[in-house]
């Protein structure tokens, strides 16, 4: 094995760690700007590329740390964040209700990345409406879910990222 | 007040919006990117009293839409609203022009505050 080679588990230890800024920033997230306190179930490893939910907000990382963090939610529950977020009721049908999503999948990712310790950057947000879509992931990088439940329903954000350059271990390592 | 808010989320402007309600009937003007708020401010020769600007945009981002407008415009007030917290990133919105930062998320209370806080610094000097 090279240097610079790796297990397939090694990316998930290398970045398992950084799950809990994205604990952390959901929390800060729906709190300050909803009111809302969030459950938090024990985060566990996806196998298949359908997002959790129907309506997804989608931003990709870049820099240190490259990949994508999809915030997902149920129909329901997307409509009770997005109306208390924006302090009004907003028709699923409008154009401001993916434009919410997106704002707060912005402000999750934007939260969680300034936790990491910077270096990492954020895309615009990317929505997608309506149940079975897929979202390409990294190539033998494990996603990361992390289920959400609030009084209005379940959601969830995953979290499928690497470091950009991984650091080459130390010779004779395994 | 004349406020030029710039964020690509309309949901964000109409939060700021009903933030700053209590700073009495501002007009707001909205610009969805960097590029429509250069348009903006060119169409408007009377200037604007404070702008609001997001930092993560598409087309132009708000960086550097702050230092296209400081070579002309070293006075208007800057507020930068963005999830861009890294210490590094804050020195470099000030370095470009920037008068204030809240972070994103916020709460109503330190909106207003900053936005208070910087109109005061910035007002005119009497002549």
């Amino acid at each position: 094995m090279s240097a610079v080679e790796e297990s397939p588990a090694q990316p998930a230890m290398r970045t398992s760690h950084l799950i809990v800024h994205f604990v952390d920033s959901i929390q800060e997230v729906l709190r300050t700007m909803t009111g809302m306190s969030v459950e938090i179930g024990p985060p566990t490893l996806k196998k298949n590329p359908t997002p959790s939910y129907d309506v997804s907000g989608i931003i990709g990382l870049s820099g240190e740390f490259v990949g994508s963090m999809v915030l997902s939610f149920q129909q329901s529950t997307a409509q009770a964040i997005v109306n208390a977020f924006a302090g009004m009721a907003i028709a699923p049908d409008s154009a401001d209700f993916p434009d919410a999503v997106g704002e707060l999948a912005n402000m999750i990712a934007g939260s969680a990345k300034t936790r990491f310790g910077g270096g990492t950057f954020i895309s615009v947000p990317s929505i997608i409406l309506g149940s079975g879509h897929t979202v390409a992931r990294l190539n033998g990088v494990p996603c990361i879910v992390i289920p959400c439940h609030i009084a209005a329903g379940d959601f969830a954000v995953e979290v499928n990222i690497k470091p950009q350059f991984a650091a080459p271990l130390a010779p004779g390592a395994k | 007040m004349k406020i030029l808010m710039v964020d690509d989320s309309r949901t964000m402007r109409n939060i700021q919006k009903n933030v700053l309600k209590i700073l009495g009937d501002p007009i707001y003007t909205e610009a969805g990117d960097g590029v429509e708020a250069l348009t903006c401010v060119a169409s408007h020769p009377d200037g604007f009293d404070l702008l609001l600007v997001d930092w993560n945009m598409p087309n132009m981002d708000g960086l550097t839409f702050v230092k296209r407008l400081r070579e002309k415009d070293k006075t208007t007030p800057i507020i930068m609203v963005t999830t861009e917290a890294e210490k590094a990133r804050i020195i470099e919105a000030i370095k470009a022009g920037v008068n204030n930062y809240v972070i994103k998320p916020f709460t109503p209370d330190s909106l207003l505050e900053r936005v208070k806080q910087t109109m005061a610094k910035c007002q005119p000097v009497p002549a």
